[in-house]
């Protein structure tokens, strides 16, 4: 092939245009030699492969502390996940009295005594930002302490490996059914693994629809049949989302489709506490306790304990990696382990970089607290306490009432029969009461002006605005027979009757130039 | 140009061209890429032979499931007639006192008044409803043949000088000097005194005796006009052709027969209702 190359090359060269010897980036150059060793090594040894196949993880089970630890952790989160939308919250007669209720058909988001109407979505933005500043908080104090604990992904894949331990036996039995024929009692048990997953799944997206609508009344609709389509594609579409992720695709999710990890990543520094193999303790790893050679080898007896735990299958003892979610279980396993052999504690434990390099050197490490209590954590608590507090003021602050209006402009005016000039304004009044309140529309004009004020079929001094909603009202106002001109400002007022509290709106008059 | 030969490396057939001594590899398709493929050919005559596909020389194949889009849309269109023939038998049954105080209703009636008025109103009244010379503003109070809702309702479904409707309403004011009743001067000096009830000229006698003779059986004595006949108010500072001498003068001499076609046989009851409780929320209704 080389030599096919370099003979054509050479008599093609003498037609190229620039005269110069055509080369190409890569192209072998007029060196046999050199290719033909590059070919007999590809000959010999096959390119790596570019797709390497999932390995099964079936970690084993493991206690202690981190272990308990995620257990409640499990036990609060799925509660709270489960229960937020069957807790009731009375708002009297008008409104629903789920505690937390997204109403996207009538434009609504009620959260305990707090509701939030469309117009007021600067609170959840803020809480997006209090949740990303929290996450930077946590991220820099605790490393990927998200995904060891809290994330979804974490939690039900943790919850269906109990499931599988429970079905299957622990992580030996696991591997041996996987290799096993498909006998009966194979078939039995995937058959019921997957059951469980699937009812799991179900119960999981079957949770979510609550938030959106009356839990009890969406219910009996599901069970009934007579809940609308969109509520059973999105619990369809969950189901197959959390049986899929959840039991089969665990791990792989953190790994490849997660960007949360490679942003986590950036987020750490030097103070952060990650979970860490000690190894200046635990090299040179040995097994071999009681021969001579023990006296060199490091705390580590290499039992793999952490590596059998680990639910998404890394060694930790290869250090900081993206398959860690630092789930902590291996300083769990390996603890055992120490307790055993008769070594302290934390051979794998959470430990700073900053840490690492004074224990290197033989110094005792800095309290953790210190390690925690640093400027950056400070100034992200500050920020996130400063933009909570901002948020709670305002949402008391705010107004249960609001008038807006839109002067309209096409007629700017009209003159009527007796020569007055009339304006029209289209108002729009709210009422965020819980209760239907009566207003009073009024104008305020300057000195020496006097304008009538009308609503369209309504008396303007007792609009019925319905509970928690906007009403839209065409109001008039004219002249008093006199054919005012120019621009006059004119503030129109609302004030609800029954709590007495008043909305300003400005706006103009616009009568004829001259 | 060689023949296809078998590359060392990936144990795949090149495709037998060479290009400054790079050859191109002719490695099989994916399988499932493959599969694919078929899928979407055998998808591809499927679909044609259900639904409209091949063009014919006039027309195209219809498909054996006999869909269309613009019968799917027609569809869409009765649907959407269907869902809303409750109200809109509410509305055409309801008096308008009954819609004005039904909020839901009222709503309703001003939401699809808006929408009918935008589609077949605004042409000559505007899309404000403010009009043009010739074309009656809505917005004010000065109404021709009434202002009440029924009122607006019956022009509305009958329309002004719209000969096909047999309900019809006519206001033949003579063209006084075409027809050669009145001179030149004569007009100039009833203009004068035309304008001269809302303050715009200074009144004379000779003007006064014209109009008496002329004008008041309709427009009466004193300008005030007379909604049974359709004569306007003269009085008022509302002028549907201008107020100007000229155009007064002009007016008088021409006549002006404005039309309004008739609804009734093209807007059905509801949307009729619709329309007069638009038209008279805009601010003028009585």
């Amino acid at each position: 092939m080389c030599t096919d190359w370099e003979e054509e090359n050479k008599s093609t060269g003498g037609n190229n245009q620039q005269g110069a010897p055509v080369t190409f980036a890569g192209a072998p150059d007029n060196d046999g030699e050199s290719t033909a060793t590059r070919m007999s090594v590809s000959n010999e040894t096959d390119p790596p492969a570019l797709y390497a196949a999932r390995k099964e993880v079936f970690p084993k089970a493991v206690s202690g502390p981190f272990r308990r630890l995620k257990w409640a952790l499990m036990a609060v989160m799925l509660a709270i996940y489960y229960v937020t939308p069957w807790v009731r919250w009375d708002r009297g007669a008008h409104l629903p009295d789920q505690a937390v209720l997204v109403d996207l058909a009538n434009r609504r988001f009620f959260f305990f005594w707090i509701e939030i109407w469309p117009q007021e979505f600067y609170y959840v933005a803020g809480l997006l930002i209090m949740a990303g500043i929290g996450l930077f908080l946590f991220t820099s104090v605790l490393g990927r302490v998200w995904c060891g604990y809290a994330c979804p992904q974490t939690v039900w894949v943790d919850l269906y490996q109990h499931v599988e331990r429970w079905i299957d036996g622990d992580r030996n039995n696991q591997f041996r059914l996987l290799k096993r024929k498909w006998d009966a009692d194979k078939l039995m048990r995937r058959a019921l693994k997957w059951s469980i997953f699937l009812l799991i799944a179900l119960a999981t997206g079957g949770a979510w629809v609550f938030y959106f609508a009356d839990a009890p009344t969406l219910l009996s609709d599901l069970i009934s049949g007579q809940a609308p389509l969109v509520a059973y594609s999105t619990v369809a579409i969950l189901t197959a989302t959390t049986f899929v992720l959840g039991g089969f695709m665990r791990e792989q999710v953190c790994i490849y489709m997660c960007p949360w990890p490679r942003i986590q990543a950036a987020m750490l520094d030097e103070n952060s506490l990650t979970v860490t193999y000690k190894d200046w303790r635990g090299e040179p790893r040995g097994k071999h306790r009681k021969s001579a050679a023990a006296a060199n080898l490091g705390d580590c007896i290499d039992c793999n304990a952490c590596v059998a735990v680990c639910p998404t299958g890394v060694d930790i003892r290869n250090g900081q990696q993206i398959g860690c979610i630092t789930c902590a279980l291996c300083i769990d396993a390996c603890d055992d382990i120490m307790a055993k052999i008769g070594k302290p504690r934390g051979l794998i434990d959470y430990c700073s970089l900053a840490d690492e390099k004074l224990e290197r050197a033989g110094n005792t490490p800095v309290p953790v607290l210190k390690r925690i209590i640093r400027p950056r954590t400070i100034l992200y608590t500050a920020l996130w306490a400063a933009i909570g507090v901002a948020m709670v003021v305002s949402l008391f602050l705010r107004d249960t009432i609001d008038l807006t209006v839109r002067q309209s402009r096409n007629p700017v005016f009209v003159v009527m029969s007796d020569g007055s000039i009339r304006n029209s304004y289209e108002v729009n009044i709210q009422n965020r009461n819980p209760e239907p309140n009566p207003f009073r529309l009024s104008a305020t004009v300057p000195d020496g002006v006097h304008l009538r004020l009308t609503a369209q079929d309504t008396d303007p001094t007792a609009v019925l605005i319905p509970a928690d909603s906007a009403r839209k009202l065409r109001v008039f106002l004219t002249s008093a027979g006199e054919r005012l001109t120019g621009r006059i400002p004119v503030t129109l007022w609302i004030e609800n009757l029954f709590t007495r509290e008043r909305s300003p709106y400005t706006t103009h008059f616009q009568g004829p130039d001259e | 140009m060689s023949d296809p030969e078998k590359d060392e490396a990936t144990g795949t057939e090149t495709t037998g061209h060479e290009w400054d001594g790079i050859k191109e590899l002719d490695t099989p398709l994916p399988r499932w890429w493959l599969w694919t493929f078929y899928a979407t050919i055998i998808w591809g005559v499927l679909y044609t032979i259900a639904y409209p596909a091949w063009p014919m020389i006039s027309t195209a194949t219809t498909g054996v499931l006999g869909y269309s889009s613009r019968g799917e849309l027609a569809q869409t269109i009765a649907n959407h007639e269907a869902a809303l023939t409750g109200v809109n038998t509410q509305l055409a049954n309801a008096s308008f006192d009954d819609i004005a105080s039904n909020p839901d209703l009222n709503q309703y009636a001003q939401a699809g008044g808006a929408s009918v008025f935008r589609t077949y109103c605004s042409q000559c009244h505007g899309a404000g409803a403010a009009g043009l010379p010739g074309y009656p503003n809505l917005v004010d109070d000065d109404w021709l043949w009434g202002g009440t809702r029924d009122d607006i309702a019956m022009t509305i479904r009958h329309g002004i000088r719209w000969d096909d409707d047999e309900d019809t309403r006519f206001s033949q004011m003579p063209a006084f000097g075409d027809d050669g009743v009145l001179t030149s001067e004569e007009i100039e000096a009833v203009a004068s005194h035309v304008r001269a009830f809302s303050g715009l000229s200074q009144d004379n006698a000779e003007g006064a005796q014209i109009y008496a003779d002329n004008c008041a059986s309709c427009h009466g004595e004193s300008g005030e006009g007379d909604r049974e006949q359709g004569a306007p108010n003269l009085a008022d500072a509302i002028w549907l052709y201008g107020g100007d001498q000229a155009s007064v003068v002009s007016t008088i001499t021409h006549a002006r027969h404005g039309v309004m076609p008739a609804w009734g046989n093209r807007l059905s009851d509801a949307q009729i209702k619709q329309l007069a409780m638009y038209v008279h929320g805009l601010g003028g209704g009585e």
